[in-house]
């Protein structure tokens, strides 16, 4: 429902967003666009993973990735913060424009990249120490020197985990079950504030009622923060998703490149989609 | 076994067998040979340990005492007397070991682990630990004894601790490189996810999850380079005196107190040494028994 009465708001930002952005690159930052991901090529070695997908993420929205195992979705979402960098041959062609700056430009230190924005991961991974500290941690990284206990309170109050822990905040996060660890996970990413949040399949390991805590809890931190989420479930993409991105993988060459096909509200994706593959895909004639 | 009935039904299972146990069965039968075979002979492996120990408590503990820890060995016929100066000998080049493997193999094992990887010059440092792992004990007393000893002039507690750190670098390394492997790489990414540096990930993250089976690798170290006479013959030699703080003198060690008195014609010097075992033993014991704890990782807490 939200997102119908939102949906005719945002085709027509849509397409202004992107022209700002252009402007943006010099004048500064666009607020009708978080993260302009433009990516042109993306290889591993020789291996074309990504091709052609340009996803403006407008803020205080949840924007959803779906699409076949194998399109590119986990990776294109690990590209906007950098986290690609870790994979050896990780070459890069296009642009990734966040506060205004390519976060690909040469000079741009990733650690610093990633500093600002949050990820959320598929497998829950607290750190080995005590919820508190789990939670602190970033605010650690960043140098913090104000209420610690104020701001993991607030963190955790945010995950809607805070009434299921306030009495043993120091031990350890590991402790918890797997619901629980992943809103620890997602505590620690929002304690630090960040713009944008990245998750990446966070519900895949989780029961269908941790699942629903998790996807309630998106709707809730979007008032605050700017959300991509990566999920193979479709559903879900309809439930939270503000706007949903559907990616395809192309075997043609004989490789296997993702790239996108339709990224559109998602009320308007889902209900009518404009290109073949995506109504097949929706309709579930593969996965 | 297959009722005619079954012929109709192909892969279906014997509806009249019954699913009672017997012997009778050739597979139940071997079944039980084989496991009361297996039970036998993981105790007889156990039997060389416990008799050791039952001999040791047997022979060793008819001196065990308080005197047995505060007094000094006696000279050749004498009676009375302990072992005091030896157990501190022991702890004190066990520190002086710990405190030049521990630093040596720990960054080893950061390297190896982190930064390394299958590099060539990490694969060249793994293997030399392993091939280090299994040199006879003597070689690094005789290492030490033409390094440390000549070049200083004297057997000293220093020498001996030095030897005994050659012994203790790969086992701490290795033990310690597995540790830190050990960590989670999702727990890795969620650092590097939230901005932290490499440097930041190794201290703040994969170096504390890894600390208790660092730990273990440094007790197990410590543990065998403990018993080792070897190393300590023509390095530390001996003292018949306390330890006075000064580390550039021959110094006392239990193992070092078991060879010389066990071979003593004189009863008295004999039971010490049943004594020293023991008490060497003992202290073994223990540091693999809080190995063993360390590893445990606190889930609860």
């Amino acid at each position: 429902m939200n997102t119908q009465e939102l949906s005719p708001v945002m085709i027509k930002n849509s397409e202004p967003a992107r022209v700002a952005v252009k402007r943006a690159a010099s004048a500064g930052s666009d607020p009708n666009v978080v993260m302009d991901c433009r990516i042109k090529t993306l290889h591993y070695g020789n291996f074309l993973a990504v091709r052609d997908t340009d996803i403006p993420i407008t803020p205080n929205e949840i924007t959803a990735f779906i699409g076949p195992s194998g399109c590119g979705k986990s990776t294109v979402l690990r590209s906007l913060n950098r986290m690609n960098d870790f994979v050896n041959g990780f070459r890069f062609e296009g642009s990734v424009h966040y506060r205004g700056q390519d976060i690909y430009a040469p000079g741009v230190d990733p650690v610093a990249v990633r500093r600002s924005i949050g990820m959320v991961f598929q497998q829950p991974n607290p750190f080995a120490m005590s919820i508190f500290k789990n939670v602190a941690f970033g605010l650690k990284l960043n140098g913090f020197k104000g209420d610690y206990a104020e701001r993991v309170e607030n963190a955790l109050r945010g995950a809607a985990l805070w009434d299921e822990v306030k009495d043993k905040l120091h031990t350890s996060g590991l402790s918890l079950s797997g619901g629980q660890q992943q809103r620890l996970c997602i505590a620690r990413a929002i304690a630090v504030e960040p713009e944008l949040l990245l998750m990446d399949e966070p519900c895949s390991a989780l029961d269908p009622i941790a699942t629903r805590r998790v996807e309630d809890l998106m709707l809730e931190l979007k008032e605050k923060y700017t959300i991509a989420i990566v999920t193979h479930n479709l559903q879900q993409a309809q439930r939270v998703a503000d706007k949903t991105a559907f990616l395809f993988v192309d075997t043609t060459a004989g490789g296997r490149t993702g790239y996108l096909i339709e990224y559109r509200p998602s009320a308007e994706l889902f209900e009518d989609p404009r290109e073949e593959r995506t109504k097949a895909y929706i309709r579930g004639e593969f996965s | 076994m297959a009722t005619p009935t079954m012929t109709a039904n192909l892969g279906q299972a014997p509806s009249s067998s019954s699913f009672h146990r017997s012997f009778a069965n050739r597979r139940t039968a071997g079944n039980a040979i084989l496991t009361g075979l297996a039970v036998l002979l993981s105790l007889i492996a156990m039997f060389p340990l416990f008799s050791v120990l039952y001999m040791l408590l047997v022979k060793g503990a008819a001196l065990l005492g308080p005197s047995l820890f505060t007094e000094l060995t006696p000279g050749a016929g004498m009676e009375g007397g302990g072992i005091g100066n030896a157990v501190v000998g022991t702890l004190v080049v066990v520190v002086i070991a710990t405190c030049l493997a521990l630093p040596l193999g720990f960054m080893g094992a950061v390297y190896l682990a982190e930064y390394g990887g299958e590099s060539k010059l990490a694969t060249l440092v793994r293997f030399s630990a392993k091939v280090l792992t299994g040199m006879p004990s003597i070689l690094a007393g005789v290492f030490a004894y033409a390094t440390v000893v000549v070049a200083t002039g004297s057997f000293s507690a220093l020498a001996g601790g030095a030897a005994m750190a050659i012994l203790m670098v790969p086992t701490v390394m290795l033990t310690a490189e597995s540790a830190l492997r050990a960590v989670p790489a999702k727990m890795k990414m969620a650092a590097f996810g939230m901005g932290a540096t490499r440097a930041q990930t190794v201290l703040r993250i994969v170096i504390p999850t890894a600390t208790p089976g660092i730990l273990t690798g440094v007790m197990l170290a410590l543990a065998r380079a403990m018993g080792e006479t070897a190393p300590l013959l023509f390095t530390a030699l001996f003292s018949d005196y306390w330890f006075e703080g000064k580390i550039r003198q021959p110094i006392a060690s239990l193992s070092v107190l078991i060879y010389n008195f066990a071979g003593s014609p004189f009863e008295h010097q004999v039971s010490l040494a049943w004594a020293a075992s023991l008490v060497l033993v003992s202290i073994v014991l223990v540091l693999n028994i809080v190995a063993q704890v360390a590893t445990r990782r606190p889930e609860e807490h």
